[in-house]
């Protein structure tokens, strides 16, 4: 999970476009959204194009959305069950 | 004003990049400035181009509580629209279709960006020419401060194609003040001209 975690921030820094935050700036239970990391509805968007690229995973219930993008963490849970189901 | 390499205000140089490519010279000059609004790496080259020049244009001299945001507009023109983006985007089509390119796939999403950073709500438009047209432009916009429609109004040129470019942006407003220069098509033209590219 920790690895997870670490690819996530990265990959997230570089799909976003974020060049003033470090991968090591992103607290693993930060909120993305809002008050946290700032992120846009754009963004989120985004992160859905993340899952497809690099884990072919596609976010089956749009509802599902502000759960799973809740956190670094959230996310890589998501991953991580998902990639269970697949495989 | 930017082009070549070089970000002038009022005809003086205030930031040169030196063989940068273009879009890193774009965040060079934002640097230099010292601006903080994350969400500029986040934007298509002509965004940044536009919204860099804006941030020249207005800084030091401009004071937004002025005026009504309805009554500052932003009028600008191009010869290749959102081209540049339009192509990228249509890369990504062939896979993933990128949200954040589509997002900046019409040119007028840089009159956008500006009116988000200073809560500008006032008439705006852009056209599409070959060149810079300073006839239309004096025209359009001093129609749109002659009837009371802005007290303010930038306008100007905002052209980015693969790595070519050129910004020059200039800030109209009714009332004169002591380092005015009368806004007519000779004086775009020749200020226009000054850093040619």
């Amino acid at each position: 999970m920790d690895k997870l975690i670490s690819d996530l921030k990265s990959q997230i820094v570089t799909q976003l476009n974020l060049q003033d935050i470090k991968p090591e700036d992103i607290g693993d239970d930060q909120p993305l959204f809002v008050e946290g990391l700032g992120l846009d509805s754009i963004d989120a968007l985004e992160l859905i194009v993340l899952l497809q690229q690099q884990y072919k995973i596609k976010l089956s219930n749009a509802d599902e959305g502000p759960k799973v993008f809740r956190t670094v963490r959230t996310m890589a849970e998501y991953i991580t069950a998902h990639q269970v189901q697949n495989s | 004003m930017i082009s070549k390499g070089i970000v002038t205000k009022n005809g003086q140089p205030v930031f040169e990049g030196g063989a940068l490519e273009p879009s890193d010279f774009l965040i060079s000059a934002y640097r230099h400035f010292g601006l903080q609004y994350p969400r500029f790496y986040k934007m298509d080259n002509i965004g940044k181009l536009g919204w860099l020049a804006n941030e020249v244009l207005l800084q030091d001299g401009f004071d937004k509580e002025k005026y009504p945001a309805k009554e500052v507009g932003i009028v600008l023109s191009n010869a290749s629209s959102s081209l540049d983006t339009d192509i990228k985007y249509y890369e990504t089509v062939k896979t993933i279709p990128s949200p954040a390119l589509f997002v900046y796939t019409l040119p007028n999403i840089v009159i956008g960006e500006i009116s988000i950073r200073y809560g500008f709500k006032g008439e705006n438009a852009f056209f599409i020419f070959d060149d810079f047209n300073a006839g239309f432009i004096e025209q359009y916009v001093s129609g749109l401060v002659n009837n009371n429609i802005l007290q303010a109004c930038i306008c100007g040129w905002v052209e980015w194609l693969e790595g070519n470019y050129k910004a020059a942006l200039f800030l109209v407003e009714k009332d004169k003040t002591k380092d005015s220069v009368t806004f007519t098509m000779e004086n775009l033209t020749k200020i226009y001209q000054l850093q040619n590219g």
